[in-house]
């Protein structure tokens, strides 16, 4: 029987697992995984930062799941080494486990600045928490409270999630962000200013171009230009790097991340990446999508359910989770609007928090920033995703919901437009049977059916009504 | 018309266009009048013997019965019966197949009963906001929305359909992603806060499993996969909180997956609080005249009257008591996979017409044609009944006694108004004629009071428990299943104490999203969804008889995206063909700017290649059987 091993139990891992079981009752499974509790979805870290969902409910298993699913699972376990010659890996309880195909799903560790005072001893200083875990979640839940000055080290797509999230406990926050506008990775300097000051309204104040020079425990923090800023919590959510050490250890090939083919096979064939410690050249990492689509195809070959399956890549789709902020970016948007290869659309309201930039080629959407439209972000999505050529109505794909209006007076209406659905009855219908005599809704409805089936035309009817009475010449 | 009053239409009254046309079906002249053998006129003697020759000629099992959801009680419990006992055969099962089955799965799972709305009708008129996922009732049945003046709807459908027009919200998913957006509606229901939590621990069991799913499904992903906003999906939640009601029709059954979609739903009014208690619930709107009654008494493959599984000894004994038979065959296969049974040699179609209503319609229409013997009951020459070695004419609606069973569980009387016209008989009368020639003379009276009598016997201590029913209480009583006994007042309300489950609490079932069996891809880059319009009932075989009816809506068209048809090359009013893997639709292009750029609609009561099931995928849920008619892959390009 073929055994697979993973090393990792967060997101990658997990799914890895599912979907092996889901095809091959029964591959041998083992998962290694060193926080000490059962996985938990980590997208969800900002809603339990924001308050509105428990830890608990982040669990992607229940402790029941490895017994009742055969997985020989291991938490709070770390893997030493990796002996690829003799295809065993080494956990920290000295025991060597065996495997036929060796799955990495290590993950990846935040970048914490190098400002002086954030780290002690290798490890976070007290009142510095990286956004990660759920106990780092913990950890920030505990020092949130209302009034509470925070700092947010990072305006990327976590950053802001975990500022909006204290903002909404009625924390103090500042992102301090090093570069000129939010989100630089998805967003153009006009969004990136836009969102700003959307979230400004909501009370979250920035720095931006700028760093942190010094933390002292206790006080605050201390900017590149010299300013200080008062902080009972930093948040730390500047970037995350792919944990390799491992496969660097091993001897396996390591660029940014762990170098993985189409296959998701690393420079040895047996020894497998996903997720954020895997670097593909068809996605970009800290996304759980890449890991997902990589799990399915991993478990199509490790089973055999799909040898010939590959990954190609994930398009990526931003999407901040944020209340009251909705802020949809994809694909390439630093096309500028007089770009000559490209149609782009842009419009900005930034009095009203809304922002749309749309990039075609081809008829088809290669980009766009959609900020405070939800209608419009669901729909150019779909289009990206889905390949479809874009509507010909590109004012209207750009600012979302925008059907024609209704046919407002009854004037207006062609003779032979349909009043009454339920039972094919046109105005020309109406007017002849009220020309016949029947002035009342209970006549016309005696002489058409008009109204008489879901009953919905009755104001339709009603107002049809009150427009041939104006339309009789007053009694001498 | 007093005979439509308060039958017809529950309730308030009110009618379509079908209903007040309903008459000129009686008196039209394509009317079957006379049985009909390889297209000979003959008496009913000679048709009835050569089918009753026929028929011995053939192993039990090689006989196969197809029913129909809108016959009455009393003939679709004879129709079960007659292919148990007198065919012994186990081969039966209806379109009702092809309407009801996924929503009965999902409610059995959950309830551990199935009946459509566990509450009355009139319940829906003090809801504050109402759900409607993947029905159209402004034309399927339009009286209904009456009931629903006075509340907020959510829409739930790929199109904007005239019932999506009067909706407060507006859910348009890709078709063949609800089930993603129903989990999504469920995670969003969480982080907003509105979920029911001591409801959940009181009255359920199994939340945590199905979180575990949708916990994957925040509303962004849920955006990304459906096309629905995550604003949206927040207002919804929001309105649904209170007293709410979540209904499903056949656009979010109809699926591979549709049992799972159902869950889904359910699910969601769960974790709501909403099923088991007055002012709020789940039900499931009904698609066909007898949808309800029509699953409940044994024509359907796995069932026995009471809504009895085939498979449960003990429900086995208690009817082979009642009809005084020492032997029962076992279940047989469902609808679909029974039209296309290459061992099936003879088949009796009772109230249906698969050759234009069921999926992959051509390859149906094949194998009918080479089957040994068809034999078709039918009031007027539908395409089935033009294939059939043998034609029935068999009485209609107005001219026949007998029960039906509503939406909501309720048993209504069906009153015969007129006298057939010559040389028609009714379904029972048929089968007794058949039975009495296969060596079965006793056991099938040809009167549906005589019928009903011993259906309330079998019936008895079933989940659907009509033993407490009589003609005469109808007269002056509402009632609604289970009434288990003459002094028992029937069941308006289900499951307020407790589920029909024997601890009492509804399941939640943990459910994943699959999409659609057949996705888009380069060849066949557009979905194709079917559905009804208005003025049209089911395959049209007889709303295209009447004038009125067929001058509204009179041939096949295909709704598109104006750009999707200027890309095909096609305008407004031209002829388009519409293409999938298994055929080719002929229809005109109706251009609707409101329709996704990907999605086509087409209706399905049109014949020849007209008919929207040539293209259809028969692709099976695999607990309901229900085919996938709701989504399947095609081009558009110009005839």
């Amino acid at each position: 029987m073929r055994r697979v091993v993973v090393v990792g139990y967060g997101m990658a891992g997990a799914r890895l697992a599912d979907e092996l079981r889901r095809r091959d009752p029964d591959v041998s499974v083992t998962v290694v995984g060193a926080e000490p509790h059962a996985a938990y979805n980590r997208v969800l870290l900002s809603t339990v930062v924001a308050g509105t969902m428990t830890p608990e409910s982040t669990r992607l298993h229940d402790e029941r799941w490895a017994a009742e699913h055969g997985v020989d699972l291991r938490v709070g376990c770390e893997v030493l080494e990796i002996d690829r010659s003799a295809r065993t890996v080494e956990l920290d309880s000295g025991e060597l486990v065996p495997y036929d195909a060796l799955v990495l799903a290590t993950g990846s560790t935040p970048w914490v600045p190098p400002a002086e005072g954030l780290v002690e001893d290798g490890v976070l200083a007290p009142g510095v928490v990286a956004f990660r875990t759920l106990d780092d979640c913990a950890e920030i839940e505990a020092k949130a409270h209302r009034g509470a000055p925070v700092v947010v080290l990072g305006g990327g797509l976590l950053g802001i999630e975990a500022a909006r999230g204290l903002a909404g406990r009625g924390c103090l926050v500042t992102v301090v962000h090093p570069v000129g506008h939010l989100m630089e990775r998805q967003l153009d300097p006009d969004a990136g200013h836009v969102l700003a000051r959307t979230l400004g309204g909501l009370g979250i104040e920035f720095r931006l171009n700028s760093t942190a020079a010094k933390y002292l425990p206790g006080d605050g923090l201390v900017l590149d230009d010299g300013t200080h800023l008062p902080a009972e919590l930093v948040v730390v959510s500047a970037g995350v790097r792919a944990e390799t050490s491992l496969a660097r250890k091993a001897g396996l090939t390591v660029d940014r991340g762990i170098v993985v083919d189409d296959a998701l096979r690393t420079s040895d064939p047996r020894v497998h990446a996903i997720g954020d410690c895997a670097q593909h050249p068809g996605t970009v990492s800290g996304l759980v999508q890449p890991a997902w689509d990589q799990a399915a195809v991993l478990a199509d070959r490790l089973t055999g359910a799909n040898p010939a399956a590959r990954y190609r890549g994930t398009s990526v789709v931003t999407r901040l989770k944020a209340r009251d902020v909705d802020l949809a970016a994809l694909g390439d948007v630093h096309t500028g609007v007089d770009c000559p290869d490209s149609e782009v659309l842009c419009f900005q309201e930034p009095s009203r928090g809304r922002y749309a930039k749309l990039v075609l080629r081809d008829d088809r959407v290669a980009g766009a920033i959609v900020l405070g439209a939800p209608d419009a972000a669901a729909t150019i999505t779909q289009l990206y995703d889905r390949g479809i050529p874009a509507p010909t109505d590109r004012l209207a794909l750009l600012l979302g919901r925008a059907l024609p209006a209704e046919a407002a007076s009854p004037a207006d209406l062609p003779s032979s437009a349909v009043i009454c659905r339920c039972n094919t009855v046109s105005k020309g219908q109406i007017v002849s049977a009220w020309r016949a005599g029947a002035e009342s809704l209970p006549q016309l409805a005696e002489a058409t059916r008009a109204t008489t089936g879901c009953g919905g035309c009755k104001d339709a009817v009603c107002g049809l009504l009150d427009w041939l009475g104006a339309s009789q010449p007053a009694p001498a | 018309m007093s005979v439509i009053d308060g039958q017809v239409t529950p309730g308030p009254g009110g009618l379509c266009q079908k209903g007040w046309t309903a008459g000129e079906l009686l008196r039209h002249p394509g009317r079957l009048t006379t049985p009909l053998l390889h297209g000979r006129p003959v008496s009913w003697d000679e048709a009835l013997d050569f089918v009753a020759s026929r028929i011995a000629s053939f192993e039990p099992d090689e006989v196969a019965v197809f029913g129909g959801g809108g016959l009455t009680n009393e003939k679709a419990y004879a129709l079960g019966k007659f292919a148990r006992v007198a065919l012994k055969t186990s081969q039966i099962d209806y379109n009702g197949r092809f309407c009801m089955s996924s929503a009965a799965a999902a409610g059995n799972k959950a309830f551990g009963l199935d009946r459509g709305l566990p509450f009355p009708l009139t319940d829906l008129r003090s809801a504050d906001t109402v759900l409607l996922a993947g029905s159209n009732p402004a034309e399927t049945m339009p009286p209904f929305l009456r009931y629903l003046e006075g509340a907020r709807l959510i829409v739930i459908d790929p199109r904007r359909t005239p019932t999506a027009e009067r909706a407060t919200l507006h859910l348009q998913p890709a078709p063949g992603t609800d089930l993603a957006l129903a989990l999504g509606l469920l995670h969003t229901a969480v982080i907003e806060g509105v979920i029911d939590k001591e409801y959940v621990t009181s009255r359920t069991t199994g939340f945590d499993d199905a979180w575990r799913v949708a916990a994957q499904w925040w509303p962004e992903q849920t955006e990304r996969v459906t096309g629905v906003s995550a604003a949206d999906q927040r207002a919804a939640v929001h309105m649904l909180a209170g007293r709410s009601y979540v209904l499903s029709g056949r656009g979010t059954e109809q699926h591979a997956s549709g049992t799972d979609t159902v869950s889904a739903w359910i699910n969601l009014a769960l974790a709501l609080g909403l099923p088991g208690r007055v002012g709020s619930g789940y039900g499931c709107l009904t698609g066909q005249g007898n949808g309800q009654g029509g699953r409940e008494h044994g024509q359907k493959a796995d069932q026995l009257p009471g809504y009895r599984k085939i498979d449960d000894p003990v429900a086995r004994r208690h009817v082979m008591d009642v009809w005084g038979v020492s032997w029962l065959p076992g279940p047989g296969r469902s609808a679909y996979e029974l039209l296309v049974a290459e061992d099936v040699k003879a088949m009796l179609v009772f109230g249906s017409n698969p050759v234009v209503s069921a999926p992959r319609a051509s390859g149906v229409a094949d194998r009918l044609r080479s089957l040994d013997l068809l034999v078709v009951a039918d009031f007027v020459m539908s395409e089935t009944a033009a294939m059939a070695d043998v034609v029935f004419p068999v009485t209609q609606w107005a001219e026949e006694d007998g029960t039906m069973t509503n939406l909501e569980g309720r048993i209504i009387r069906r009153r015969k108004a007129l006298d057939p016209p010559p040389g028609v008989r009714s379904d029972l009368e048929l089968l007794q004629g058949l039975a009495s020639r296969l060596g079965v003379p006793n056991g099938f009276p040809a009167e549906p009071a005589e019928v009903f009598e011993e259906l309330r016997r079998a019936s008895a201590g079933g989940l659907s428990d009509y033993s407490g029913v009589t003609y005469e209480r109808l007269d002056s009583e509402q009632l609604h299943w289970p009434v288990p006994s003459v002094e028992h007042p029937g069941t308006p309300r289900l499951f307020l104490d407790r589920f029909a489950h024997a601890d009492g609490l509804a399941r939640f079932v943990p459910v994943d999203h699959r999409g659609p069996a057949e996705p888009p891809d380069g060849e066949f880059p557009l979905q194709a969804t079917t559905g009804r319009v208005l003025q049209h009932y089911q395959s049209g075989a007889q709303t295209r008889r009447v004038g009125e009816l067929l001058a509204a809506v009179p041939e096949m068209y295909v709704e598109v995206h104006p750009d999707t048809a200027s890309r095909a090359g096609l305008a407004a009013g031209e002829s388009a063909h519409v293409v999938s893997r298994r055929g080719t639709v002929t229809a005109v292009v109706r251009c609707v700017p409101s329709m996704r750029p990907d999605a086509v609609f087409l209706p399905f009561h049109f014949p020849g290649d007209g008919r929207a099931n040539l293209l259809t995928n028969p692709a099976l849920d695999p607990t309901s059987r229900m085919p996938e008619f709701k989504v399947c892959a095609v081009r558009l390009e110009p005839a």
